[in-house]
């Protein structure tokens, strides 16, 4: 039998690995849910932000902030710059090209990645405190990350509920033609929706290195498990998407402290696969 | 068509001739490469078979994985020859995809969310392999335990050209397959289900019943595919051979082909294995991921540019100039 202790600190461990899941299944949802695109290469978007910040902070011995900074903005920047490029002139053309266009900007990441830093992984080395409650650790490299994402999520609850952009961006999620006859240009809307979730691919990748080292494949540890989440909690779904990051988030820490880390992975999926059966439109959805 | 089927005759005679051809030190190369274009060809066309009727599979990789690693560990461990053990993986590919299409089929998990299952089956196939790595080998992978000599039993040839002609005998059945289904009735009837689930069910086809066999069939020919793949290369690995890379790689060589034809999918096959290879010799160890950097980009401006896939673009170009040029109704079906 395994020390209760070591489930405790799992399921502690599984709430500080939701906050950041949540951040990421929040960015590539809220893309999803304004121009119905799923964004295969969102956490290689991330990946490359965490190395604009491992470059700034480890490298050239920048203070953290302008590193998050950097991250942040490059972030936003790529954001534009996939809507711009990539997805745009496919607005049009079916779903399945769409998610293969997306598909194919993961394989240029990594492989653009392995070729300008090799596949070497890198860390960056913060020397933060870590206390003790009980015989469990809590290092301040979770804690800190933990508490940026639960402010930013926050930040991006009040920016989609209390302006006149974030009204916006709620409304073509709702209603497509409709917004447009109201006199909101979608083609705007689409841009700041890209930015923002750009912008929160480049927090996710600032917070994500506090915990874990880069390399060229990073999003294809973070990546099936970020959709996943975000269909669970139903695609466009806010809410949902945030009580499934939690969700998974925890199955994957206490089934891996009980099996392995890869059966971890491996029961999160299933229950994945069995609740699209029983709860296809997402976890806090009506009954209909 | 008659200058189309010229070109193709001629075309499969140099295939069936390669062995013989004066290639010099290219041959054994030209045969490898071959050799891959047709088992992936192969494998693309059963991706198509659900591909075509808007059943979008992001998970090729499991019934791929399930079928080679289920061949391979009965061949390590217990002597049994892949003719049995490829029948067995055939067996579960197929009962995997039940497992998949019925409910998804019974609980109208389509479109995205249903190429989202998919993909999640394939991570849970490749976690399985790398989680049992006292059997599988794990993340290492495993190679096949080598037979004495020749061996038709343990399929497995010192020479190529053995290969080369069973790949191209197992092309052409796929193709073979294809045709059928594409004359069949059932076509009529997944297409009547592709379009609108509803409707096709009120008019009495049984949805759930096409759907299964259709993903039943191609798991099977996935399945068969990986085992083909596994003999020849004798060795597997789960991220080559399970998983969302490999499953992204099927479904992009036969997208930028077309899906919609026959030919489709080996042409985007060929092209994308070309491609790489190509770009691999040109580039060499100087560039690592320089290749598939081009490769990535490429795929993007194809899917941008060319959305009905290469050879669906070439095919309907040429079905519109002989439109225009011929009269009215001599035209015959591209």
């Amino acid at each position: 039998m395994i020390d209760p202790i070591f489930l405790v600190e799992a399921a502690l461990n599984g709430i500080l690995l939701g906050g950041i899941l949540a951040l990421l299944a929040l960015g590539l949802n809220l893309i999803f849910g304004v121009i119905d695109i799923v964004w295969i290469a969102y956490v290689d978007l991330v990946m490359v932000c965490m190395y604009a910040i491992y470059f700034t902070v480890q490298v050239y011995g920048w203070p953290v902030w302008v590193g998050g900074g950097v991250a942040l903005a490059l972030g936003a920047l790529l954001g534009i710059a996939v809507h711009v490029l990539i997805i745009s002139p496919i607005l049009g053309s079916a779903a399945v090209n769409q998610l293969l266009a997306t598909g194919g900007l993961l394989f240029f990441l990594q492989s653009f990645a392995t070729f300008l830093w090799s596949t070497d992984h890198r860390t960056v080395r913060f020397s933060l405190p870590s206390w003790e409650i009980g015989g469990i650790f809590l290092p301040a490299t979770r804690l800190i990350p933990f508490g940026i994402s639960i402010i930013a999520m926050v930040v991006l609850y009040l920016f989609l509920t209390k302006t006149y952009m974030g009204t916006a961006i709620r409304a073509v999620a709702q209603d497509r033609e409709a917004t447009a006859l109201m006199g909101a240009s979608p083609r705007r809307i689409y841009l700041v929706t890209s930015a923002v979730g750009g912008l929160m691919a480049g927090l996710a990748g600032a917070l994500l290195i506090f915990q874990y080292s880069v390399h060229p494949f990073f999003g294809g540890q973070f990546g099936p498990l970020t959709f996943m989440i975000c269909v669970l909690g139903g695609l466009g779904n806010m809410p949902g998407a945030f009580v499934a990051s939690f969700v998974m988030a925890e199955i994957i820490q206490i089934a891996g402290v009980i099996w392995s880390t890869e059966m971890g992975y491996v029961i999160a999926f299933v229950v994945f696969i069995v609740m699209m059966f029983v709860r296809p439109a997402g976890l806090l959805a009506r009954r209909q | 068509m008659t200058l189309a089927r010229g070109a193709g005759a001629v075309l499969l005679a140099l295939l069936l001739l390669e062995p013989w051809l004066p290639l010099g030190d290219v041959r054994q190369y030209l045969l490898h490469v071959l050799i891959q274009i047709f088992v992936w060809a192969f494998i693309g066309g059963a991706w198509s078979l659900m591909g075509r009727f808007g059943l979008v599979s992001l998970g090729h990789g499991a019934f791929l994985g399930l079928g080679a690693y289920t061949a391979a560990l009965l061949w390590n461990f217990w002597g049994l020859t892949p003719w049995l053990g490829g029948l067995v993986a055939v067996l579960l590919a197929v009962l995997l995809g039940g497992l998949v299409a019925y409910p998804c089929s019974r609980f109208q998990v389509v479109g995205h969310y249903f190429g989202l299952v998919t993909l999640a089956v394939g991570e849970v196939v490749r976690l399985l392999i790398i989680a049992e790595r006292d059997w599988t080998g794990g993340s290492l992978g495993l190679s096949l335990k080598p037979a004495q000599g020749d061996s038709l039993l343990a399929m497995q040839f010192a020479d190529k050209t053995v290969f080369y002609y069973a790949s191209l005998l197992l092309w052409l059945a796929g193709l073979l397959v294809w045709r059928r289904v594409d004359r069949s009735m059932a076509r009529s009837a997944m297409e009547a289900i592709g379009e609108d689930e509803t409707a096709a069910a009120s008019v009495g086809i049984h949805v759930t019943r096409f759907k299964v066999g259709i993903t039943a069939l191609s798991a099977a020919l996935t399945a068969v595919g990986g085992v083909a793949y596994t003999q020849y290369i004798s060795y597997v690995n789960p991220d080559t051979l399970a998983g969302i890379g490999v499953s992204l790689r099927i479904v992009f060589a036969v997208v930028l082909g077309g899906m919609y034809s026959l030919l489709g999918p080996t042409v985007g096959t060929a092209l994308t294995i070309a491609l790489s290879e190509y770009l691999r010799i040109v580039l060499g160890l100087k560039f690592i991921g320089m290749a598939e950097t081009i490769y990535g980009l490429l795929l993007i401006l194809f899917i941008i540019f060319l959305p009905a896939g290469i050879y669906g673009s070439l095919a309907s170009l040429v079905t519109r100039v002989r439109r225009g040029t011929m009269v009215a109704g001599s035209a015959g079906p591209a």
